[in-house]
């Protein structure tokens, strides 16, 4: 394997991905993760000189909706997603600001 | 010490679009409404919903790109910027990172020593994110997605700003232009505007900037200059201190005049941009900008001409008159009603300026039809009231929006010009005052105004001015016989 991934990387990772990684899970995720860059640094022998970046494997673009109203109140439905509620709202734990 | 201090400043101004929906989704963009009734699955990010861009978005984005004299990227697309917060549900912020829709143009303020340009470095399409209500009561945060999705540009500027009167000169300019746009209501308290600050300073006549905080939390033209103000001395202290400035975000709190910064290191900012797959790109053609650009409505300096050539309104004048974009039409309309400018431009100029200092209000928060006003007008230009009265009939409109003519009827505040009724009046007072007769016979000429104003003070304000005066001079010539 060529790409090795630190310890403080791994952590790094799990700290934007909000994960807390036992011990055992960080090796693997190491191992995972070094294979996956491998697999992309496949794309680095080939010569990408004057090719665009390519960021939609579709030719379509412009869609586009109106500015009309077309959705009413669906709290009920959209509620029955949330783990917990209160007033009408989606009840999360305290943030901070 | 400051003085020998240059404080360089950049803002990101945020701007609620003027759309009736959503940026994604069909949901009603509406302010206020109960929490969550203005929500679906796109904009409370459930999984497999699949957004689609308002055009109309789009159209205001070129708007303001446009007159704020940008170049316009005609191929622009969407990315997401990932971060974790209950505000946003979908764990990414669809904004625009690599292709934003407008960059490079400038906007000119007004300083001191002349017009100063201001660089827009770029100007991105987003969206907003809900609102968070923290309860106390249960030591939790309550979640309103109504907000999520309401449509946002962020304007950024260059670095180009010296002090906080520039930042001010900078957010009105932008704020009128993009009224005069109708791309949103831009206020600051309602949160339809915010700004955030990026603030270094550097030695005068240092090249190098100097190391930016970025001040979050300003809901106020007033806090924003105190903010200003109080971080430009914090980070001079550091320095005179031998410390260093560390560039970070700053929460302004405008209670206590500090700034406190934000983010823990838990909250690393890497936003891991990506192209957003769900959102096609956006392929602007040559016709489309010239058919936004077409449809652009006149603009402030436009009319201040306009209204000089047209209505001869000195140039002080309708700087004033258009500086809001909703007294510009007031003055319009009521013109056009009544046909004398001059007269609508003075009522606007002296007494609405007025009343609105006193009751604390900006131009926009004028609630009278201009028919109103015309008819004010009219009245007192057929005879029908005195100026004295009209300035209390348009206290009436101004606070009630009231019918001039039904308010002047009702309560019988015509002008009097009865001979005999005010000649009765006059003839009371000069009986009851006769040392200011003494006065006035004695070379005293000053005594007769005293006299009129007693006159009309018994006719409750409504005597034809003109006739009163004669009458009083007439009575007092027999007096003297």
């Amino acid at each position: 394997m060529a790409n090795v991934i630190r310890d403080d990387i791994i952590e790094y990772v799990g700290i934007l991905a909000k994960l807390e990684l036992s011990q055992e899970e960080k090796e693997t995720a190491k191992e995972d993760m070094g294979r996956m860059l491998d697999y992309i640094d496949k794309l680095n022998e080939l010569d990408t000189d004057g090719v665009e970046p390519m960021s939609h494997v579709f030719s379509m673009n412009n869609v586009f909706r109106d500015d009309v109203v077309s959705n009413g109140d669906d709290r009920e439905n959209i509620l029955k997603n949330a783990p917990k509620q209160k007033d009408g709202a989606f009840k999360v734990p305290r943030t901070v600001d | 010490m400051g003085r020998q201090y240059e404080t360089v400043i950049g803002l990101e101004v945020h701007v609620e679009l003027a759309t009736k929906t959503k940026i994604f989704c069909g949901c009603s963009t509406e302010f206020g409404g109960a929490p969550n009734t203005h929500t679906c699955p796109v904009c409370t990010g459930m999984p497999g919903s699949l957004p689609v861009l308002n055009r109309q978005v789009v159209e205001y984005a070129m708007a303001v790109g446009l007159a704020a004299n940008c170049q316009i990227n005609q191929y622009c697309k969407f990315d997401r910027k990932n971060y974790f917060y209950p505000d946003n549900p979908q764990n990414y912020q669809i904004s625009q990172l690599y292709l934003p829709i407008c960059h490079d143009g400038w906007i000119e303020i007004d300083t001191p020593s002349g017009p100063k340009k201001i660089g827009i470095h770029e100007i991105h399409m987003e969206e907003d994110a809900g609102k968070l209500i923290h309860d106390e009561w249960e030591d939790c945060s309550l979640v309103d997605y109504n907000r999520s999705g309401v449509p946002l540009i962020e304007i950024v500027s260059e670095p180009d700003m010296r002090n906080a009167d520039e930042v001010m000169a900078y957010l009105e300019k932008l704020r009128m232009m993009i009224q005069y746009l109708g791309a949103s209501d831009c206020k600051l308290q309602e949160g339809s505007m915010r700004a955030d600050v990026n603030l270094s300073v550097r030695k005068a006549g240092a090249l190098e900037l100097g190391t930016r905080t970025e001040m979050k939390n300003l809901n106020s033209f007033k806090a924003i200059a105190r903010a200003i103000e109080g971080e430009r001395k914090r980070q001079i202290e550091r320095i005179e201190d031998g410390k260093k400035v560390i560039q970070e975000t700053r929460r302004w709190d405008d209670n206590k005049e500090n700034s406190y910064p934000m983010r823990s290191k838990e909250d690393a900012q890497d936003y891991r941009y990506f192209p957003d797959p769900d959102l096609m790109p956006v392929v602007i053609s040559r016709e489309w900008i010239e058919e936004i650009r077409s449809r652009q409505p006149e603009m402030q300096p436009e009319k201040i001409r306009r209204y000089q050539e047209e209505f001869k309104i000195p140039e002080y004048d309708a700087r004033i008159l258009t500086s809001s974009k909703h007294m510009a039409w007031l003055f319009e309309e009521a013109a056009a009603a009544c046909g004398k400018p001059k007269e609508v431009s003075n009522w606007l100029m002296v007494e609405a300026m007025r009343l609105l200092k006193e009751h604390d209000q900006a131009p926009e928060d004028l609630c009278f039809s201009p028919v109103n006003l015309a008819g004010l007008i009219n009245l007192v230009d057929r005879g029908m009231i005195n100026r004295t009265v009209a300035k209390t009939v348009f206290e009436e409109i101004f606070a009630h929006d009231t019918d001039p003519e039904i308010y002047v009827e009702e309560k019988g505040l015509k002008i009097v010009n009865d001979q005999g009724a005010l000649e009765k009046a006059a003839e009371e007072v000069i009986r009851a005052n006769p040392q200011s007769v003494k006065d006035y016979l004695g070379g005293k000429e000053k005594a007769i105004g005293f006299l009129v104003g007693q006159t009309m003070r018994a006719m409750k304000g409504k005597g034809d001015p003109g006739m009163v005066n004669k009458i009083v001079k007439e009575l007092l010539t027999k007096q003297e016989r």
